[in-house]
């Protein structure tokens, strides 16, 4: 999976593998592979949202006709799912989201922080079981797991893509 | 001020306006729209809460099942709570997804608190500029017929905003079981759990 950065590439094909044909997003650089991908792909239904809690009950929906998804995210959009996760957790709906993060390792920009120290807990909190891929070689594994835990057990799981993956955002404050 | 007194009685507007929902897979919105589709058939996913969630949900479910006719049935509280997901059916343009919006005008649920129908916000023309193909305002009896044949028309995504009084929902029994009311409805849709 790892080796020539072509591991975002790969991802789009594990996820592909595993039947995701639905996959929403609110935009970020983080994921823009899997975004280009998802749209360039005739067989997936690419779904830009306008805030990220749309992307949760989309995916409870998606279920119900028997398709799966998954919401890519950045992590402050992570705030803005918590109450539709009652959806998931009440229902116990099969959920998987992968969440790009920011305000955490090498991030520069101060605003970043808050929630992205609140994703892991507020997570949690909704009962959203969290993994985290810190590097390439952890990617194929995590998603592995995360997939299986939620469309084979009807889990809520987020595969937390680390700024240590992605590489933090250059940002230069005054 | 609301202006909801000389409207519709959504028990006779509602019904009239669905017709026989068989002709639909039906997702609707916590609170009276829930209680309303509740009324009038068991197959239908009832949300219990996730304020703002049924045009996502609904969505989801018209893009999984492309050849199925799928009808949301929301109020304007809910739909308030997420004026983007008309935008984001508008970019997708289901042509097999149509909306109902039941505009009371009020918060029934919290004690009929006027929403921001009741004050002015036109849910038919917000739909409308988000990119939905057809979009009606119906006001009158007059109207109903020819909005129900639209829902079931598939040239393009539906909105209907069905102007409503202050007449309460039905007070029937709910499962507000999420777990049960989806495992039924896949086994309705999918044949299996």
């Amino acid at each position: 999976m790892s080796g020539g950065g072509n591991w975002r590439d790969a991802l789009y094909e594990q996820l592909r593998a595993e039947d995701i044909s639905i996959f929403s997003y609110v935009p970020d650089a983080g994921h823009q592979v899997l975004i280009d991908r998802s749209l360039a792909d005739r067989d997936v239904q690419s779904v830009p949202l306008s805030t990220e809690q749309e992307g949760v009950a989309l995916a409870a929906g998606a279920h119900l006709g028997g398709k799966r998804s998954v919401l890519l995210m950045q992590s402050s959009g992570v705030g803005n799912c918590i109450n539709m996760l009652s959806l998931i957790q009440h229902g116990r709906f099969p959920f998987l989201t992968l969440v790009s993060m920011r305000g955490e390792y090498g991030e520069g920009n101060p605003w970043q922080f808050a929630m992205g120290k609140a994703v892991e807990p507020t997570l949690n909190a909704m009962g959203v079981q969290c993994l985290t891929a810190s590097t390439e070689d952890d990617v194929e594994a995590s998603v592995r797991a995360g997939l299986t835990m939620a469309f084979g057990a009807e889990q809520s799981v987020a595969v937390l893509l680390s700024q240590r993956l992605l590489g933090a955002k250059v940002f230069n404050a005054r | 001020m609301s202006d909801n007194k000389n409207r519709m009685d959504r028990n006779k507007a509602v019904p009239a306006l669905l017709g026989n929902t068989d002709d639909f897979l039906i997702v609707a919105g916590l609170a009276g729209p829930a209680k309303d589709v509740g009324a009038l058939t068991d197959k239908a996913f009832l949300f219990g809460g996730a304020m703002g969630g049924a045009v996502a949900a609904g969505l989801g479910l018209a893009l999984a099942q492309p050849d199925k006719k799928v009808l949301c049935v929301t109020g304007d509280g809910d739909m308030l709570m997420s004026l983007g997901s008309l935008a984001t059916v508008g970019v997708m343009k289901p042509a097999n997804f149509s909306l109902v919006c039941v505009d009371n005008a009020l918060y029934q649920e919290t004690g009929g608190q006027t929403s921001h129908t009741g004050l002015g916000v036109d849910l038919a023309q917000v739909a409308e500029g988000c990119g939905f193909a057809v979009t009606r305002d119906v006001t009158e009896e007059s109207q109903i017929e020819e909005a129900s044949g639209l829902l079931r028309q598939s040239n393009g995504s539906t909105f209907i905003l069905l102007r409503v009084n202050d007449t309460p929902s039905p007070k029937g029994i709910r499962n507000l079981h999420a777990t049960e009311t989806k495992t039924a409805f896949r086994e309705m849709v999918l044949g299996h759990r």
